[in-house]
């Protein structure tokens, strides 16, 4: 079970297919597994980005960007997962809004996707956006082309698409006059925030999808609480997506920040060959 | 050799050897090492035999207690742990996590006078058991007729192994969903190593699978399946809900999203289950307080200080509303508590927690409390005291004040009656509003005991097993059933 059938890599984020028939068949756009490496590892939370009911397979993009995700990113075709739990959080909520616009960045490039195809398919005009630093380091780019009315992009050198960010697409678009009914941004807790505060101004109805820090991913700890309008709630089952407007940004900053320390040590002895230090037994 | 009452009498009650206070506070081992036969032996004699046999009545699931403990003082230990087994299927771990002090010892006609010198029942059960384990004299039950019928159970606490246990010895297919990677419940993810060696839930499970039951981790039923496809595409013919009490509450005071500041739930699962006390070697990170204060006074809280102690705490409170002789605590727990010199701050409850502008926890606001009129339990109420508020430093805060109801599965089952708590209703026998689905354990009962999950778990399968047998015309029951 859980045996890795497909890996690819585009410039530090890897591409997963694995092994999952049950959750292939129950899994619905913007939903998240909890995944475990080894025995020994974590267990983090990963947007399923596509997934297959024939060949009974998901597909991860992931982001390397310490311990656990290095260790997924040293797997192999062939090898097994040891644990992958899904799917959890509460589906995206799609609708017939008009006119959507998803912003991507970093792993949000392809965790976008299936929420593209599914508004689609509930007859919405469909706009990704997504951003990057180079050209270079965009992925999944032909199937959420396939999936979308409109894919712009944004690089931080210009080298494609807008010189800038996904928000600075999202401005541009705004100030143009551009009707947009509902938008929805994954990626890094900062890409979240700036974009949210691009519609705020305008009013668009905005889902963000949020990523706290996770353990069981069924509502049992706590750990991934996030403050909303001022009320506690678990993103992993209430959400991940909540509405941007509205979200604690530097509390979930803050949170996400919790274990920085010890991770880092970790990570930084590991990534340049180390083996990681070991400590008692068993 | 029959002893005579008097000579029974003036045996004096065995205690346990333990690791010393001091040397334990740095180990996750367990506590007690257990009784040398020759101290099993002894203790067994203190048993008077009564007629009126107060203890098995006391006892939650009705263990014929006067009965195994004969054979303890015959040295037929494996026997002893067979007559145990008739009535509780986790002798190893009851023995070592029941409240006895408010169950079976709590009525042992040797204890009137004073508890302590009650028959140990707990520590005669788990020497039992242990002995039974270790030296691989279990009985594996030979399972003849296969009925062809299947039985799904949700969730591998105490309450579901034990469906699927009975269930599987009288012929049925078992399959257990369990949402996390390790089977067990709060038995490996809630309490700790020092005081329940995985290893035993361990061999329970591996004992169950060689029986024939099947479990599926990772899989959390509402989300993978939901209880109506277990009937309508996977093909069961019940279903058992055991999924435990689920979502962890904290108070409603502000502070409480601090870094620093932890459910139980979380703080215990990093260490149990993720065993994060090993990090690096094991990859979840855990935070290690120098002065933590724990909320709450039952098994929960002092699991989690004296986890906390381990992890290398340089001080531990616990802050709890009530007095030391309200602690729902078990006893024993408390006192192992006081010994590895844990604080207790009793009739206190936190109004504030402070944080720093990282983020960061920083101390708490508390405010004093006094005992006032009984409460509809019989507990003193206790009732804040005006303008005592008192406040100390802390960088790290357990929360361990209680849990709510779990809704992912009751809320993709609308049509099974819940209760305004959102725990699922059902009759004595575990049957639920919704037609051959059942429930039982802490998900029915809200937060409670290992032995009364048993017990449900023991009555629900009683029903299934009527229920379906009613439905079939085959009956396979065997005799002992
Ligand atoms: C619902 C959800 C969906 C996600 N989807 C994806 C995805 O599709 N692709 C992807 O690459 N990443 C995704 N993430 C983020 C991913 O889980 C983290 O990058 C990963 O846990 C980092 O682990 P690490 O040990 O490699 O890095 P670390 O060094 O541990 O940390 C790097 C960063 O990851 C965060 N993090 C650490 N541990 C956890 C944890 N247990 N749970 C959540 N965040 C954590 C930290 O706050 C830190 O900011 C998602 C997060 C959530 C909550
Ligand atoms: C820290 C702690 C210490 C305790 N100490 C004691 C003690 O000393 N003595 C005592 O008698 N009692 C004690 N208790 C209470 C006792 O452990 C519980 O009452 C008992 O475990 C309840 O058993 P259960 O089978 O109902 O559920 P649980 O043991 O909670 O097991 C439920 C299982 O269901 C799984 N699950 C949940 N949702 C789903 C889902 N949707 N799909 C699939 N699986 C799911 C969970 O992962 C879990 O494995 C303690 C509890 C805690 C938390
Ligand atoms: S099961 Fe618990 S209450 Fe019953 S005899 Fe054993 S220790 Fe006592
Ligand atoms: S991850 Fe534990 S409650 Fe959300």
């Amino acid at each position: 079970m859980y045996e890795l059938v497909e890996k690819s890599e585009v410039f530090n984020v890897h591409e997963m297919v694995i092994d999952a028939p049950e959750i292939a068949h129950s899994i619905e756009a913007g939903q998240f597994v909890i995944v475990m490496g080894s025995e020994n590892s974590e267990r983090i939370p990963l947007t399923v980005s596509d997934w297959n009911t024939d060949t009974g397979t998901i597909t991860l993009y992931v982001l390397e960007t310490g311990m656990s995700t290095l260790e997924l990113a040293r797997m192999k075709v062939g090898d097994s997962l040891y644990a992958v739990t899904g799917p959890l959080g509460s589906p995206s909520e799609i609708r017939d809004y008009g006119t959507v616009v998803l912003g991507g960045g970093c792993y949000g490039i392809g965790a976008i996707y299936p929420i593209a195809k599914a508004c689609r398919e509930a007859g919405n005009k469909v706009i990704s956006i997504i951003e990057a630093r180079y050209s270079f380091m965009f992925y999944h780019e032909k199937e959420l082309h396939a999936a979308c009315d409109q894919v712009l992009y944004a690089t931080s050198d210009g080298s494609k698409g807008k010189k800038g960010k996904v928000e600075d697409v999202i401005t541009e678009m705004l100030e143009k006059g551009v009707k947009i009914d509902q938008a929805f941004f994954i990626g890094c807790t900062q890409m979240l925030e700036r974009c949210s505060e691009a519609t705020r101004p305008y009013n668009i109805p905005t889902k963000v999808a949020l990523n706290s820090i996770m353990l069981d991913g069924t509502g049992m700890c706590g750990a991934c609480r996030v403050s909303v309008g001022g009320e506690t709630k678990f993103a992993c089952v209430d959400g991940p997506e909540f509405d941007g407007h509205k979200v604690d940004w530097k509390e979930l900053d803050q949170r996400k920040s919790a274990y920085t320390e010890q991770e880092t040590v970790v990570y930084q002895s590991y990534s340049h060959g180390g083996e990681v230090p070991k400590v008692g037994s068993a | 050799m029959e002893l005579t009452a008097k000579e029974r009498m003036a045996i004096e009650r065995h205690g346990m050897a333990e690791q010393p206070p001091d040397l334990r506070n740095r180990n996750f081992e367990e506590v007690p090492y257990g009784y040398t036969p020759e101290e099993a032996v002894a203790e067994a004699q203190r048993c008077l035999s009564c007629k009126k046999m107060p203890c098995v009545s006391g006892c939650p699931v009705e263990v014929p207690i006067p009965e195994f403990i004969a054979l303890v003082a015959e040295k037929k230990f494996a026997e002893a742990a067979r007559v145990i087994k008739t009535k509780n299927v986790l002798p190893a771990v009851c023995g070592r996590v029941c409240p006895q002090e408010t169950q079976c010892e709590g009525v042992c006609v040797r204890g009137k006078k004073d508890i302590k010198e009650a028959v140990a029942v707990g520590n005669l059960e788990r020497f039992v058991a242990d002995y039974e384990r270790e030296n691989n004299l279990a009985e594996v039950p030979e399972i003849k007729n296969k009925n062809g019928l299947k039985v799904a159970v949700i969730g591998s606490g105490p309450s579901g192994l034990t469906v699927a246990g009975d269930l599987i010895k009288l012929g049925y297919e078992v399959t257990i969903y369990e949402a996390f990677h390790r089977g067990g419940g709060v038995l490996v993810y809630g309490i700790p190593e020092f005081r329940l060696p995985k290893k035993i839930v361990e061999s329970e499970i591996s004992a169950l699978e060689d029986l024939g039951v099947k479990i599926y981790y990772n899989s959390v039923i509402g989300r993978l399946h939901k209880v109506d496809d277990l009937f309508n595409v996977l093909g069961f013919n019940a279903v058992y809900i055991g999924v435990g009490a689920g979502l962890p509450i904290f108070l409603n005071i502000p502070g409480n999203n601090f870094n620093g500041v932890f459910s139980a739930n979380e703080y215990l699962t990093r260490s149990n289950l993720m065993k994060s006390y090993l990090f690096p070697q094991y990859r979840t990170p855990m935070i290690i307080g120098k002065k933590v204060a724990v909320l709450g006074g039952g098994n929960v809280a002092m699991d989690s200080a004296r986890t906390a102690i381990r992890l290398g705490a340089e001080k531990v409170t616990i802050v709890y509303r009530r007095a030391r002789e309200q602690m729902p605590a078990r006893a024993a727990e408390a006192h192992h508590a006081e010994e590895e010199k844990i604080e207790f701050r009793l009739l206190s409850s936190p109004v504030e927690i402070f944080g720093n502008d990282e983020g960061w926890v920083t101390g708490m606001k508390c405010q004093r409390y006094e005992l006032g009129e009984p409460d509809e339990s019989g507990r003193q109420r206790p009732v804040p005291i005006e303008d005592s508020f008192f406040e100390f430093d802390c960088d790290q805060v357990l929360v361990s004040i209680g849990g709510e109801a779990n809704p992912l599965i009751t809320k993709t089952t609308p049509d099974m009656k819940t209760n305004k708590w959102g725990y699922i209703e059902t009759d004595d026998w575990g049957r639920t509003s919704k037609k051959l689905v059942y429930a039982g354990g802490d998900i029915v009962t809200g937060a409670a005991t290992v032995i009364s999950a048993m017990g449900a778990g023991r009555m629900a399968a009683k029903a299934i097993h009527e229920d379906l047998m009613k439905e079939s015309d085959e009956t396979v029951t065997p005799d002992w059933w």
